[in-house]
């Protein structure tokens, strides 16, 4: 049994990256930013009969119920999601399988990211890989990771970029260009975090290394945020504001937690997932119109883009050589500015790839709209290439 | 990494120890590395689990190894990675392969940062840095 065609997005909704929040609850956020998207689709929130949440703190247990019930919602169907960078477009997955089971009809899938001031500047009281907040880590990864440093993604993604330059070599300058195609594209989205603020090659290359091969400016940077959008059946879609966005393929694979213990760190669950979604969609890699991957580093991009399909394993550098990968180059590659120039939302930050891909599709990307956009692969990527969620969605069932 | 002393109590996130995974801190205080390995493929696995990744026909036994390895990737952070490590930049995290093949996280310790490379012979060494924790560190194989 296959999802395509059997739902798409039929509304989006997204809060300006901002750096701190001022007295804001991440439940507060999640519910606005969720109505916000089923207002965007022309919907009633009466009409929304199922709600996918991301894990978030305050509601350690219960969370779906919990905003369901802030809400004054009535579900058939909740889920509380643990996909890391992956959690939106898994989403979507979900949605559209539970709504093709006939388990609901429309669902609303909600990420935000609070970052008050005195909460982010306030020192933790126990260790954590980073990812958790202030809940207690007790996983493996706690054990064996956190002792040495191995805290938060930075060091992972600096030990992958050294990998893959062992195995395959790329040069400083063409993990730059991804950073710099990304921050054209941001200055082209008012909404993005770096909006009006261009940068060059060279001022990625002289930005500090903050871990050995990486760059600042090759480093996403963590902000406040929240994305939401309305997955609803096809058949509901066709009646609704906008043209929707179809999901047209979904594909997902995960092996490992810590990077450590990662099969490769070169040859990414990326691939699984993206076959999957390309099998399932019946199209091909050349007929994408606009990639919206996963980007928190720029070597997360290059293996992406191989592992997807879009490179030949290790010609990653080449092709960032050979295309042009701004929204009107020959290779639109997150037109949205990417996490590395919109900014990162922490879960919503993955969430911006699914939204940037449907607005693209829906013909609502303004400024930094790609020509001709028919069809668009997604890619979420949870923690340190753990997680790997691949979507095409597309105008046309 | 700097080592711990009277003056200077360790204050870096220590490993919570179970059960199941006493047997490999107990040998490392002793300056011993063991490591699982499956009896019915002669596989080894890292870290130290309750049940054989293999299937539940499986067992897995606790063998002491020689701790030779090769180091398999590494970065070296320019700025710390918690705030703990602070005084310690620039330094290395890396994933070293034991010779047995399985995969584990640890600092490059006793050699420059910018002499680290891939693929550099190493040996385990054990840094005490509590009454109760001692860490598997790894140097070069060649001082």
């Amino acid at each position: 049994m296959s999802l395509r065609g059997k739902a798409a997005i039929a509304g989006v909704a997204e809060f300006r990256p901002s750096r701190y929040t001022e007295g804001q609850t991440t439940l507060g956020m999640l519910a606005k930013v969720a109505q916000d998207a089923v207002a965007d689709a022309g919907l009633e929130m009466r009409e929304v009969d199922g709600l996918i949440v991301s894990a978030f703190a305050e509601a350690p247990f219960m969370a779906p119920a919990t905003v369901i019930e802030y809400l004054g919602m009535r579900c058939r169907f909740s889920e509380v999601m643990d996909l890391g960078g992956a959690t939106g477009a898994g989403m979507v997955t979900r949605a559209a399988a539970a709504i093709n089971a006939g388990l609901c009809e429309t669902v609303v899938c909600t990420t935000a990211s609070r970052r008050e001031r005195s909460s982010v500047q306030a020192p933790k009281k126990s260790a954590s890989s980073g990812f958790s907040g202030r809940r207690v880590d007790r996983t493996p990864s706690a054990e064996f990771d956190v002792p040495f440093g191995a805290i938060g993604a930075n060091y992972g993604y600096g030990m992958i970029a050294n990998r893959y330059r062992y195995e395959y070599g790329v040069t400083p300058e063409q993990l730059a260009k991804i950073a710099v195609a990304q921050r054209y594209n941001a200055c082209h989205n008012p909404d993005a975090l770096f909006f009006g603020q261009p940068i060059t090659v060279e001022d990625v290359l002289n930005s500090p290394v903050v871990v050995d091969p990486l760059h600042l400016l090759e480093i996403v940077m963590p902000v406040a945020g929240a994305a939401a959008v309305v997955v609803t059946s096809a058949r509901k879609a066709r009646k609704l504001k906008h043209a929707p966005a179809y999901v047209l393929g979904a594909g997902e694979c995960t092996t490992h937690k810590s990077i450590t213990f990662a099969p490769s760190l070169t040859d990414s669950s990326v691939k699984a997932a993206a076959d999957g979604a390309f099998r399932m969609s019946g199209l091909r890699r050349k007929d994408i119109d606009v990639a919206s991957v996963y980007d928190c580093y720029t070597i997360t991009v290059l293996i992406t883009l191989e592992d997807a399909g879009f490179a030949k394993k290790g010609q990653g550098g080449k092709f960032v050589d050979a295309h042009n990968l701004q929204f009107d180059g020959d290779f639109p590659l997150n037109p949205h500015g990417g996490q590395l120039s919109f900014g990162q939302a922490g879960i919503a930050g993955g969430m911006s790839h699914v939204t940037e891909a449907a607005r693209q599709v829906m013909r609502r990307a303004k400024g930094r709209q790609v020509k001709k956009c028919e069809y668009a692969f997604v890619n979420g990527n949870g923690g340190i290439m753990s997680d790997q969620v691949s979507l095409i969605l597309g105008r046309d069932r | 990494m700097t080592e711990p002393n009277e003056t200077m109590p360790y204050t870096k996130p220590l490993p919570e120890i179970s059960e199941v995974t006493r047997p490999f801190w107990d040998a490392a205080r002793e300056h011993r590395l063991v490591i699982q390995r499956s009896r019915g493929t002669g596989k080894y696995v890292f870290y130290p689990r309750a049940i054989s990744p293999f299937g539940p026909g499986d067992e897995l036994e606790w063998v002491e190894v020689s701790g030779r390895a090769t180091l398999y990737t590494y970065t070296i952070a320019r700025r710390p990675t918690g705030p703990q490590w602070a005084g310690d930049v620039p330094y290395v995290i890396a994933i070293v392969e034991l010779e047995e093949g399985v995969h584990m996280t640890a600092n490059i310790v006793d050699c420059d940062p910018e002499r680290v490379e891939i693929g550099m012979p190493l040996v385990a060494t054990y840094q005490d840095v509590t009454p109760e924790v001692t860490l598997v560190q790894f140097r070069p194989a060649e001082l």
